[in-house]
Protein backbone atom coordinates (compact mmCIF):
# COMPACT_ATOMS: atom_id res chain seq x y z
CA UNK A 1 0.00 0.00 0.00
CA UNK A 2 2.32 2.84 1.19
CA UNK A 3 6.29 2.29 2.55
CA UNK A 4 6.32 2.42 6.05
CA UNK A 5 10.09 3.95 5.76
CA UNK A 6 10.11 7.54 6.81
CA UNK A 7 11.47 9.34 3.69
CA UNK A 8 14.06 12.28 4.04
CA UNK A 9 17.76 12.13 5.26
CA UNK A 10 16.58 10.05 8.86
CA UNK A 11 19.19 7.67 9.30
CA UNK A 12 17.44 4.11 10.87
CA UNK A 13 19.87 2.56 13.05
CA UNK A 14 18.00 -0.84 12.16
CA UNK A 15 18.77 -0.31 8.35
CA UNK A 16 21.75 1.70 8.02
CA UNK A 17 24.03 0.61 11.41
CA UNK A 18 25.49 2.87 13.83
CA UNK A 19 26.50 5.87 11.94
CA UNK A 20 29.81 6.99 13.21
CA UNK A 21 31.39 10.54 11.18
CA UNK A 22 30.54 10.42 7.98
CA UNK A 23 29.11 13.59 8.55
CA UNK A 24 30.82 16.18 7.21
CA UNK A 25 32.50 18.16 10.25
CA UNK A 26 34.99 20.71 8.58
CA UNK A 27 32.77 23.09 6.67
CA UNK A 28 29.28 23.04 7.23
CA UNK A 29 29.06 27.12 7.17
CA UNK A 30 28.66 27.86 11.01
CA UNK A 31 31.97 29.86 10.88
CA UNK A 32 30.08 32.17 8.42
CA UNK A 33 29.02 35.43 10.14
CA UNK A 34 27.69 32.98 13.18
CA UNK A 35 28.37 34.81 15.69
CA UNK A 36 26.50 31.82 17.75
CA UNK A 37 29.97 30.67 19.52
CA UNK A 38 29.23 27.42 20.75
CA UNK A 39 31.45 24.65 20.02
CA UNK A 40 30.52 23.19 16.39
CA UNK A 41 30.91 19.80 14.81
CA UNK A 42 30.11 17.77 18.39
CA UNK A 43 29.54 14.22 17.32
CA UNK A 44 25.98 12.64 16.79
CA UNK A 45 24.57 12.10 20.28
CA UNK A 46 24.03 8.28 20.46
CA UNK A 47 22.07 8.74 24.06
CA UNK A 48 19.45 10.76 22.29
CA UNK A 49 16.06 10.21 21.10
CA UNK A 50 16.91 11.72 18.16
CA UNK A 51 19.98 13.96 16.94
CA UNK A 52 20.24 16.19 14.52
CA UNK A 53 23.87 18.04 13.30
CA UNK A 54 24.78 20.79 10.63
CA UNK A 55 21.06 20.95 9.09
CA UNK A 56 21.13 23.08 5.93
CA UNK A 57 17.99 23.32 3.95
CA UNK A 58 17.65 25.77 1.33
CA UNK A 59 14.75 27.24 -0.66
CA UNK A 60 14.59 29.78 -3.30
CA UNK A 61 18.21 30.77 -2.41
CA UNK A 62 17.62 31.34 1.04
CA UNK A 63 18.87 29.51 4.05
CA UNK A 64 16.14 28.62 6.07
CA UNK A 65 17.77 26.30 7.91
CA UNK A 66 21.74 27.06 8.38
CA UNK A 67 23.66 24.61 10.15
CA UNK A 68 21.37 23.77 13.37
CA UNK A 69 22.30 21.40 15.88
CA UNK A 70 19.34 20.05 17.88
CA UNK A 71 19.10 16.60 20.11
CA UNK A 72 16.14 15.36 22.24
CA UNK A 73 17.05 13.28 25.18
CA UNK A 74 14.59 11.01 26.70
CA UNK A 75 12.36 12.89 29.81
CA UNK A 76 13.80 16.19 28.43
CA UNK A 77 11.50 19.08 27.36
CA UNK A 78 13.26 21.19 24.29
CA UNK A 79 11.29 24.50 23.37
CA UNK A 80 11.82 26.18 20.20
CA UNK A 81 11.32 29.95 19.43
CA UNK A 82 11.97 32.32 16.79
CA UNK A 83 10.66 34.72 14.87
CA UNK A 84 8.19 33.93 11.80
CA UNK A 85 9.64 32.34 8.99
CA UNK A 86 12.65 31.29 11.42
CA UNK A 87 12.55 28.15 10.13
CA UNK A 88 10.87 26.65 13.05
CA UNK A 89 8.38 24.45 11.44
CA UNK A 90 10.81 23.61 8.46
CA UNK A 91 12.98 22.17 11.42
CA UNK A 92 10.51 19.97 12.75
CA UNK A 93 9.56 18.85 8.68
CA UNK A 94 13.41 17.35 9.09
CA UNK A 95 13.61 15.98 12.21
CA UNK A 96 10.09 14.04 10.70
CA UNK A 97 11.59 13.14 7.65
CA UNK A 98 8.31 15.10 5.99
CA UNK A 99 10.80 17.03 4.37
CA UNK A 100 14.23 16.61 3.41
CA UNK A 101 17.79 18.57 4.29
CA UNK A 102 19.82 19.38 2.09
CA UNK A 103 23.13 18.98 3.91
CA UNK A 104 23.74 17.37 7.27
CA UNK A 105 22.67 14.07 9.18
CA UNK A 106 19.88 13.21 11.84
CA UNK A 107 20.30 10.46 13.78
CA UNK A 108 16.92 8.42 15.09
CA UNK A 109 17.73 5.03 16.73
CA UNK A 110 15.04 2.40 15.76
CA UNK A 111 13.81 2.60 19.15
CA UNK A 112 12.43 5.86 18.97
CA UNK A 113 9.11 6.31 18.21
CA UNK A 114 7.80 9.67 17.37
CA UNK A 115 4.28 10.74 18.27
CA UNK A 116 3.58 14.09 16.26
CA UNK A 117 1.23 16.92 16.83
CA UNK A 118 1.02 19.04 13.80
CA UNK A 119 -0.44 22.57 13.94
CA UNK A 120 -4.53 21.97 13.87
CA UNK A 121 -5.31 24.91 11.79
CA UNK A 122 -4.06 22.60 8.57
CA UNK A 123 -6.70 20.35 9.37
CA UNK A 124 -9.33 19.61 6.58
CA UNK A 125 -12.44 20.68 7.27
CA UNK A 126 -14.80 19.10 4.53
CA UNK A 127 -14.04 15.63 5.77
CA UNK A 128 -16.65 14.63 8.33
CA UNK A 129 -14.64 12.91 11.14
CA UNK A 130 -16.03 12.39 14.77
CA UNK A 131 -13.24 12.13 17.48
CA UNK A 132 -13.70 8.42 17.87
CA UNK A 133 -13.10 8.15 14.17
CA UNK A 134 -9.88 9.92 13.57
CA UNK A 135 -8.57 8.20 16.57
CA UNK A 136 -8.76 4.67 14.97
CA UNK A 137 -8.20 5.78 11.51
CA UNK A 138 -5.11 4.27 10.07
CA UNK A 139 -4.08 1.67 13.03
CA UNK A 140 -5.82 -0.75 14.80
CA UNK A 141 -7.16 0.35 18.55
CA UNK A 142 -9.78 -1.04 20.40
CA UNK A 143 -12.85 1.43 21.98
CA UNK A 144 -10.91 0.83 25.54
CA UNK A 145 -8.14 2.19 23.93
CA UNK A 146 -9.68 5.54 22.61
CA UNK A 147 -11.80 6.08 25.68
CA UNK A 148 -8.32 5.87 27.57
CA UNK A 149 -6.19 8.09 25.97
CA UNK A 150 -9.29 10.85 25.20
CA UNK A 151 -9.57 10.91 28.95
CA UNK A 152 -5.65 10.68 29.82
CA UNK A 153 -5.96 14.07 27.62
CA UNK A 154 -9.01 15.65 29.00
CA UNK A 155 -11.09 15.19 26.28
CA UNK A 156 -13.45 12.36 26.83
CA UNK A 157 -16.66 13.87 26.05
CA UNK A 158 -15.57 14.71 22.60
CA UNK A 159 -15.67 10.96 21.49
CA UNK A 160 -19.13 11.23 19.21
CA UNK A 161 -18.48 14.91 18.28
CA UNK A 162 -17.24 16.23 14.86
CA UNK A 163 -13.24 17.27 14.71
CA UNK A 164 -14.50 20.34 12.93
CA UNK A 165 -16.43 21.68 15.44
CA UNK A 166 -14.27 21.34 18.66
CA UNK A 167 -12.57 24.13 20.44
CA UNK A 168 -9.13 25.27 19.66
CA UNK A 169 -8.02 23.26 23.22
CA UNK A 170 -10.05 20.47 22.32
CA UNK A 171 -9.25 20.27 18.76
CA UNK A 172 -5.34 20.07 20.40
CA UNK A 173 -5.94 17.65 22.68
CA UNK A 174 -7.17 15.17 20.57
CA UNK A 175 -4.52 15.66 18.17
CA UNK A 176 -2.16 14.59 21.24
CA UNK A 177 -4.03 11.59 22.11
CA UNK A 178 -3.65 10.27 18.47
CA UNK A 179 0.21 10.84 18.44
CA UNK A 180 0.23 8.65 22.20
CA UNK A 181 -1.89 5.93 20.30
CA UNK A 182 0.69 4.91 18.42
CA UNK A 183 3.48 4.44 22.35
CA UNK A 184 5.83 7.22 21.06
CA UNK A 185 9.06 8.12 23.35
CA UNK A 186 9.39 11.21 21.48
CA UNK A 187 6.35 13.73 22.03
CA UNK A 188 7.21 16.33 18.79
CA UNK A 189 4.07 19.33 18.82
CA UNK A 190 4.24 22.60 16.34
CA UNK A 191 2.81 25.27 17.95
CA UNK A 192 0.04 23.40 20.46
CA UNK A 193 -1.05 27.32 21.94
CA UNK A 194 -0.95 29.44 18.93
CA UNK A 195 -4.86 30.87 19.28
CA UNK A 196 -5.26 29.59 22.65
CA UNK A 197 -5.92 32.29 25.63
CA UNK A 198 -3.18 32.03 28.40
CA UNK A 199 -5.59 29.52 30.95
CA UNK A 200 -5.46 27.32 28.22
CA UNK A 201 -1.84 27.47 26.86
CA UNK A 202 -0.94 27.03 30.71
CA UNK A 203 -3.39 23.65 30.94
CA UNK A 204 -1.86 22.59 27.33
CA UNK A 205 1.58 23.15 28.93
CA UNK A 206 0.64 21.05 32.18
CA UNK A 207 -0.65 18.13 30.33
CA UNK A 208 2.44 18.16 28.16
CA UNK A 209 4.70 18.13 31.48
CA UNK A 210 2.44 15.40 33.00
CA UNK A 211 2.86 13.01 30.19
CA UNK A 212 6.96 14.15 30.45
CA UNK A 213 6.64 12.95 34.05
CA UNK A 214 4.06 9.54 33.55
CA UNK A 215 5.26 8.32 30.43
CA UNK A 216 8.68 9.25 30.76
CA UNK A 217 9.11 11.23 26.68
CA UNK A 218 10.90 13.32 25.72
CA UNK A 219 9.23 16.27 24.33
CA UNK A 220 10.13 18.88 21.06
CA UNK A 221 7.74 21.65 21.15
CA UNK A 222 7.86 24.63 18.88
CA UNK A 223 6.80 27.82 20.68
CA UNK A 224 4.40 30.39 19.14
CA UNK A 225 5.49 33.27 21.63
CA UNK A 226 9.26 34.11 21.51
CA UNK A 227 8.85 35.45 25.62
CA UNK A 228 6.66 32.94 27.24
CA UNK A 229 7.61 29.33 27.46
CA UNK A 230 6.64 26.60 29.10
CA UNK A 231 8.04 26.62 32.73
CA UNK A 232 9.13 22.97 32.62
CA UNK A 233 11.15 23.24 29.39
CA UNK A 234 14.16 21.92 30.01
CA UNK A 235 16.07 23.64 27.32
CA UNK A 236 14.71 26.71 25.42
CA UNK A 237 16.24 27.08 22.06
CA UNK A 238 15.83 30.59 19.84
CA UNK A 239 16.57 30.23 16.14
CA UNK A 240 16.68 32.27 13.02
CA UNK A 241 17.83 30.27 10.43
CA UNK A 242 20.52 28.82 13.00
CA UNK A 243 20.27 28.89 16.75
CA UNK A 244 20.81 32.14 17.58
CA UNK A 245 20.65 31.75 21.73
CA UNK A 246 19.66 29.42 23.89
CA UNK A 247 19.04 28.25 27.48
CA UNK A 248 16.90 27.99 30.66
CA UNK A 249 13.75 29.75 31.24
CA UNK A 250 12.92 31.18 34.41
CA UNK A 251 9.45 31.47 36.42
CA UNK A 252 6.97 33.81 35.49
CA UNK A 253 6.63 34.43 39.23
CA UNK A 254 10.08 36.52 39.29
CA UNK A 255 8.57 38.77 36.39
CA UNK A 256 5.54 40.83 38.47
CA UNK A 257 4.62 41.97 35.52
CA UNK A 258 4.17 38.96 33.49
CA UNK A 259 2.94 37.42 36.88
CA UNK A 260 -0.33 40.12 37.20
CA UNK A 261 -0.63 39.67 32.95
CA UNK A 262 -1.05 36.15 33.35
CA UNK A 263 -2.77 35.56 36.80
CA UNK A 264 -1.59 33.04 39.57
CA UNK A 265 -3.40 30.27 37.63
CA UNK A 266 -1.31 30.67 34.80
CA UNK A 267 1.93 31.73 36.19
CA UNK A 268 2.54 27.86 37.13
CA UNK A 269 3.01 26.44 33.88
CA UNK A 270 4.28 29.87 31.91
CA UNK A 271 7.96 30.75 32.27
CA UNK A 272 10.01 33.79 30.67
CA UNK A 273 13.26 33.33 28.54
CA UNK A 274 15.45 36.26 28.42
CA UNK A 275 17.33 36.06 25.19
CA UNK A 276 21.25 36.63 25.27
CA UNK A 277 21.89 37.21 21.74
CA UNK A 278 25.65 38.50 21.04
CA UNK A 279 24.47 38.98 17.00
CA UNK A 280 21.17 40.58 15.43
CA UNK A 281 19.95 40.08 11.98
CA UNK A 282 19.71 42.41 9.26
CA UNK A 283 16.06 43.11 7.19
CA UNK A 284 17.45 39.94 4.64
CA UNK A 285 17.76 37.57 7.88
CA UNK A 286 21.98 37.91 7.56
CA UNK A 287 23.79 38.05 11.48
CA UNK A 288 25.88 40.33 12.09
CA UNK A 289 27.46 40.54 15.23
CA UNK A 290 26.69 43.68 18.16
CA UNK A 291 29.76 45.33 20.21
CA UNK A 292 27.42 46.10 22.96
CA UNK A 293 26.60 42.33 24.35
CA UNK A 294 24.05 42.25 26.39
CA UNK A 295 22.15 45.08 25.04
CA UNK A 296 19.07 42.93 24.95
CA UNK A 297 17.65 40.57 21.95
CA UNK A 298 15.94 42.89 19.67
CA UNK A 299 13.38 40.58 18.06
CA UNK A 300 11.07 41.35 14.45
CA UNK A 301 9.01 43.86 16.19
CA UNK A 302 7.83 41.66 19.14
CA UNK A 303 9.13 43.03 22.83
CA UNK A 304 8.32 41.94 25.81
CA UNK B 1 -48.47 -4.21 -14.82
CA UNK B 2 -44.58 -3.81 -14.77
CA UNK B 3 -43.12 -3.74 -18.31
CA UNK B 4 -40.08 -4.98 -18.15
CA UNK B 5 -37.54 -2.56 -19.97
CA UNK B 6 -36.05 -2.51 -23.31
CA UNK B 7 -32.27 -3.94 -23.63
CA UNK B 8 -31.21 -0.50 -24.64
CA UNK B 9 -32.88 1.24 -21.79
CA UNK B 10 -31.85 -1.37 -19.16
CA UNK B 11 -27.86 -1.34 -20.44
CA UNK B 12 -28.01 2.34 -19.26
CA UNK B 13 -29.33 1.96 -16.72
CA UNK B 14 -26.54 -1.03 -15.77
CA UNK B 15 -24.00 1.00 -16.68
CA UNK B 16 -24.92 4.27 -14.79
CA UNK B 17 -25.88 2.54 -11.84
CA UNK B 18 -21.92 0.68 -11.72
CA UNK B 19 -20.29 3.75 -12.36
CA UNK B 20 -22.50 5.97 -9.77
CA UNK B 21 -21.25 3.71 -6.99
CA UNK B 22 -17.41 3.80 -8.67
CA UNK B 23 -17.66 7.33 -8.80
CA UNK B 24 -18.88 8.25 -5.14
CA UNK B 25 -15.87 7.31 -2.93
CA UNK B 26 -13.78 9.29 -5.96
CA UNK B 27 -15.99 12.34 -5.52
CA UNK B 28 -15.67 12.67 -1.99
CA UNK B 29 -11.81 12.63 -2.50
CA UNK B 30 -11.84 15.07 -5.45
CA UNK B 31 -14.22 17.35 -3.00
CA UNK B 32 -11.85 17.29 -0.17
CA UNK B 33 -8.28 17.76 -1.48
CA UNK B 34 -10.13 20.39 -4.30
CA UNK B 35 -9.79 18.25 -7.40
CA UNK B 36 -12.19 19.30 -9.24
CA UNK B 37 -10.15 21.40 -11.62
CA UNK B 38 -7.70 18.57 -12.22
CA UNK B 39 -10.53 16.62 -12.79
CA UNK B 40 -12.18 18.69 -15.44
CA UNK B 41 -8.52 18.60 -16.87
CA UNK B 42 -8.61 14.98 -17.60
CA UNK B 43 -11.90 15.52 -18.50
CA UNK B 44 -11.28 17.64 -21.59
CA UNK B 45 -7.61 15.96 -22.47
CA UNK B 46 -9.35 12.69 -23.01
CA UNK B 47 -10.91 14.51 -25.83
CA UNK B 48 -8.01 13.86 -27.82
CA UNK B 49 -7.98 10.30 -27.05
CA UNK B 50 -10.82 10.11 -29.01
CA UNK B 51 -8.72 11.60 -32.05
CA UNK B 52 -6.08 9.31 -31.75
CA UNK B 53 -8.67 6.41 -31.37
CA UNK B 54 -10.67 7.62 -34.97
CA UNK B 55 -6.75 8.33 -36.31
CA UNK B 56 -4.97 4.95 -35.44
CA UNK B 57 -8.52 2.85 -35.81
CA UNK B 58 -8.45 1.96 -32.14
CA UNK B 59 -10.87 1.12 -29.91
CA UNK B 60 -12.46 4.27 -28.80
CA UNK B 61 -12.98 3.43 -25.00
CA UNK B 62 -9.10 2.09 -24.53
CA UNK B 63 -7.82 5.02 -26.25
CA UNK B 64 -9.95 7.41 -24.00
CA UNK B 65 -8.76 5.58 -21.08
CA UNK B 66 -5.23 6.06 -22.42
CA UNK B 67 -5.63 9.58 -23.33
CA UNK B 68 -6.36 10.25 -19.61
CA UNK B 69 -3.92 8.43 -17.77
CA UNK B 70 -1.22 10.08 -20.02
CA UNK B 71 -3.17 13.52 -19.26
CA UNK B 72 -2.76 12.27 -15.61
CA UNK B 73 1.01 11.17 -15.51
CA UNK B 74 1.45 14.92 -17.19
CA UNK B 75 0.11 16.23 -14.00
CA UNK B 76 1.81 13.83 -11.63
CA UNK B 77 5.08 15.28 -13.13
CA UNK B 78 4.25 18.85 -13.03
CA UNK B 79 2.75 18.68 -9.72
CA UNK B 80 6.25 17.82 -8.36
CA UNK B 81 8.59 20.22 -10.27
CA UNK B 82 8.52 23.82 -8.53
CA UNK B 83 8.77 25.68 -11.73
CA UNK B 84 5.20 26.43 -12.92
CA UNK B 85 2.34 26.64 -10.34
CA UNK B 86 0.01 23.37 -11.07
CA UNK B 87 -3.28 25.91 -11.66
CA UNK B 88 -1.24 27.54 -14.38
CA UNK B 89 -0.35 24.03 -16.09
CA UNK B 90 -4.12 23.25 -15.26
CA UNK B 91 -5.17 26.95 -17.05
CA UNK B 92 -3.46 25.94 -20.53
CA UNK B 93 -3.88 22.02 -20.42
CA UNK B 94 -7.82 22.49 -19.95
CA UNK B 95 -8.97 24.70 -22.42
CA UNK B 96 -6.16 23.85 -25.45
CA UNK B 97 -6.55 20.06 -24.83
CA UNK B 98 -10.42 20.40 -25.67
CA UNK B 99 -9.84 23.16 -28.72
CA UNK B 100 -7.36 20.16 -29.86
CA UNK B 101 -9.99 17.38 -29.53
CA UNK B 102 -12.26 18.79 -30.86
CA UNK B 103 -10.43 20.04 -34.23
CA UNK B 104 -8.88 17.25 -34.86
CA UNK B 105 -12.15 15.18 -34.29
CA UNK B 106 -13.78 17.89 -36.73
CA UNK B 107 -10.58 17.43 -39.56
CA UNK B 108 -10.14 13.11 -38.60
CA UNK B 109 -13.86 13.05 -39.64
CA UNK B 110 -15.29 15.69 -40.81
CA UNK B 111 -17.50 17.58 -39.56
CA UNK B 112 -20.43 14.82 -39.65
CA UNK B 113 -19.18 12.89 -36.42
CA UNK B 114 -21.65 13.17 -33.65
CA UNK B 115 -19.07 15.78 -31.27
CA UNK B 116 -22.58 16.46 -28.59
CA UNK B 117 -22.27 12.85 -27.96
CA UNK B 118 -18.75 13.40 -26.73
CA UNK B 119 -19.67 16.68 -25.25
CA UNK B 120 -22.70 15.35 -23.47
CA UNK B 121 -22.70 11.41 -23.47
CA UNK B 122 -24.69 9.25 -24.96
CA UNK B 123 -26.48 7.08 -22.22
CA UNK B 124 -28.79 4.79 -24.57
CA UNK B 125 -26.20 4.27 -27.02
CA UNK B 126 -24.01 2.46 -24.61
CA UNK B 127 -23.81 -1.50 -26.19
CA UNK B 128 -22.50 -4.83 -24.49
CA UNK B 129 -18.62 -3.93 -25.20
CA UNK B 130 -19.52 -0.46 -23.31
CA UNK B 131 -20.35 -2.57 -20.75
CA UNK B 132 -17.75 -4.80 -20.44
CA UNK B 133 -15.97 -2.02 -20.02
CA UNK B 134 -18.00 -0.21 -17.34
CA UNK B 135 -18.26 -3.51 -15.26
CA UNK B 136 -14.01 -4.35 -15.37
CA UNK B 137 -12.97 -0.93 -15.24
CA UNK B 138 -15.10 0.21 -12.74
CA UNK B 139 -14.55 -2.93 -10.70
CA UNK B 140 -10.94 -2.35 -10.84
CA UNK B 141 -11.22 0.97 -9.90
CA UNK B 142 -13.50 0.39 -6.83
CA UNK B 143 -11.00 -2.41 -5.67
CA UNK B 144 -8.17 -0.59 -5.88
CA UNK B 145 -10.18 2.38 -3.89
CA UNK B 146 -10.32 0.25 -1.42
CA UNK B 147 -7.26 -0.50 -0.89
CA UNK B 148 -6.03 3.13 -0.79
CA UNK B 149 -9.20 4.55 1.30
CA UNK B 150 -7.68 4.95 4.68
CA UNK B 151 -4.46 6.43 3.43
CA UNK B 152 -6.61 8.61 1.19
CA UNK B 153 -8.76 10.03 3.75
CA UNK B 154 -5.29 10.48 5.89
CA UNK B 155 -3.62 12.65 3.30
CA UNK B 156 -6.71 14.39 2.41
CA UNK B 157 -7.17 15.45 6.39
CA UNK B 158 -3.43 16.33 6.92
CA UNK B 159 -0.89 15.48 4.82
CA UNK B 160 2.27 16.46 6.89
CA UNK B 161 0.88 14.54 9.85
CA UNK B 162 0.23 11.01 6.86
CA UNK B 163 3.59 11.74 5.94
CA UNK B 164 5.27 11.63 9.60
CA UNK B 165 3.23 8.34 10.31
CA UNK B 166 4.85 6.44 7.40
CA UNK B 167 2.51 7.08 4.52
CA UNK B 168 4.26 8.28 0.87
CA UNK B 169 1.82 10.91 -0.12
CA UNK B 170 3.30 11.40 -3.37
CA UNK B 171 2.29 7.36 -4.13
CA UNK B 172 -0.93 8.00 -2.79
CA UNK B 173 -1.76 10.80 -4.96
CA UNK B 174 -0.45 9.45 -7.77
CA UNK B 175 -1.86 6.63 -8.19
CA UNK B 176 -5.52 8.54 -7.03
CA UNK B 177 -4.97 11.19 -10.29
CA UNK B 178 -4.00 7.38 -12.47
CA UNK B 179 -8.11 6.09 -10.76
CA UNK B 180 -9.29 9.35 -11.48
CA UNK B 181 -8.41 9.43 -15.26
CA UNK B 182 -9.51 5.93 -15.78
CA UNK B 183 -12.94 6.70 -13.85
CA UNK B 184 -13.40 10.23 -16.39
CA UNK B 185 -12.56 7.90 -19.30
CA UNK B 186 -15.24 5.25 -19.01
CA UNK B 187 -17.98 7.56 -17.32
CA UNK B 188 -17.25 9.94 -19.99
CA UNK B 189 -19.72 7.97 -22.93
CA UNK B 190 -22.72 8.19 -20.01
CA UNK B 191 -22.46 11.97 -19.20
CA UNK B 192 -19.61 13.51 -21.55
CA UNK B 193 -17.04 15.30 -21.23
CA UNK B 194 -18.12 18.54 -20.01
CA UNK B 195 -20.31 16.79 -17.45
CA UNK B 196 -18.22 13.44 -16.02
CA UNK B 197 -16.63 16.17 -13.37
CA UNK B 198 -20.60 16.69 -12.41
CA UNK B 199 -21.73 12.81 -12.19
CA UNK B 200 -18.21 12.37 -9.36
CA UNK B 201 -18.64 15.55 -7.67
CA UNK B 202 -22.54 16.69 -6.90
CA UNK B 203 -23.74 13.45 -4.85
CA UNK B 204 -20.70 14.01 -2.71
CA UNK B 205 -21.81 17.94 -2.40
CA UNK B 206 -25.14 16.61 -1.55
CA UNK B 207 -24.02 13.59 1.13
CA UNK B 208 -21.49 16.13 3.33
CA UNK B 209 -23.94 17.49 5.33
CA UNK B 210 -25.92 14.08 5.98
CA UNK B 211 -22.68 12.14 6.73
CA UNK B 212 -20.48 12.12 10.18
CA UNK B 213 -17.61 9.70 8.82
CA UNK B 214 -15.43 9.43 5.49
CA UNK B 215 -17.54 6.52 4.79
CA UNK B 216 -20.74 7.63 5.86
CA UNK B 217 -20.04 10.32 3.26
CA UNK B 218 -18.87 8.19 0.24
CA UNK B 219 -21.83 5.05 0.72
CA UNK B 220 -24.67 8.35 0.80
CA UNK B 221 -23.00 9.94 -2.02
CA UNK B 222 -23.38 6.78 -4.20
CA UNK B 223 -26.92 6.61 -3.03
CA UNK B 224 -27.84 9.81 -4.05
CA UNK B 225 -25.74 9.17 -7.49
CA UNK B 226 -28.44 5.95 -8.01
CA UNK B 227 -31.31 8.21 -7.15
CA UNK B 228 -30.09 10.41 -9.43
CA UNK B 229 -29.65 8.00 -11.98
CA UNK B 230 -33.31 6.42 -11.60
CA UNK B 231 -34.78 9.85 -11.95
CA UNK B 232 -32.82 11.27 -14.38
CA UNK B 233 -33.32 8.17 -16.87
CA UNK B 234 -36.61 8.52 -15.69
CA UNK B 235 -37.29 11.91 -16.69
CA UNK B 236 -35.08 11.47 -20.21
CA UNK B 237 -37.50 8.96 -20.89
CA UNK B 238 -40.58 10.13 -20.41
CA UNK B 239 -39.85 13.86 -21.59
CA UNK B 240 -37.24 12.82 -24.41
CA UNK B 241 -34.21 15.01 -23.12
CA UNK B 242 -30.64 13.63 -23.13
CA UNK B 243 -30.20 11.02 -20.37
CA UNK B 244 -26.53 12.61 -19.31
CA UNK B 245 -27.72 15.86 -18.54
CA UNK B 246 -30.98 14.49 -16.95
CA UNK B 247 -29.36 12.63 -14.58
CA UNK B 248 -26.84 15.54 -13.89
CA UNK B 249 -29.67 17.77 -13.48
CA UNK B 250 -31.39 15.03 -11.11
CA UNK B 251 -28.30 14.84 -8.88
CA UNK B 252 -28.20 18.71 -8.74
CA UNK B 253 -31.80 18.73 -7.32
CA UNK B 254 -30.90 16.01 -4.90
CA UNK B 255 -27.76 18.15 -3.20
CA UNK B 256 -29.63 21.51 -3.31
CA UNK B 257 -32.76 19.65 -1.07
CA UNK B 258 -30.11 18.32 1.52
CA UNK B 259 -27.82 21.77 1.82
CA UNK B 260 -30.96 23.27 2.10
CA UNK B 261 -31.94 21.03 4.13
CA UNK B 262 -28.80 20.95 6.62
CA UNK B 263 -29.10 24.94 6.78
CA UNK B 264 -32.40 24.72 7.77
CA UNK B 265 -31.18 22.44 10.79
CA UNK B 266 -28.42 24.44 11.82
CA UNK B 267 -30.81 27.28 12.26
Amino acid sequence: MSSEMPRGPLVDAAAAGPVTGNYVTGDHGHTVGCGCGHAHAAPIDHDALISARGLWFTRQSRDVIAGIDLDVHPREIVTLIGPNGAGKTTLVKLMLGIERADRGEIYKPSTTVIGYVPQRFDIERAIPMTVGRFLALGHAVADGDIRRVLSDVGAQRTEHQQLAQLSGGETQRVLIARALLRRPNLLVLDEPARGVDYVGEADLYDLIGRLRDERGLGVLLVSHDLHVVMAKSDRVLCINGHVCCSGQPSAVAQHSEYARLFGPRAAGALAVYTHHHDHQHDLSGAPHPVESAGSGASHDGQGA
Amino acid sequence: MFDWPEPFVLRALVASLVLAIVAAPLGCIVLWRRMAYVGETLAQSSLLGVAFGLALNLDLTLSVILAAVVAALILIWFGQQKLLALDSVLGLMHHAALAMGVIAITLLKGPSIDLMGFLFGDVFAVTNDDLVWVLVGGGLVLAVMVALWRPLVRVSLHEDLATAEGIDPRFVRGAFDILLAVTIAVAMKIVGILLVMAFLIVPSVAARPLASTPERMAVIAAIVAMLGVFGGLYASLMVDVPGGPSIVLAMSALAVMSLLAARRRSG
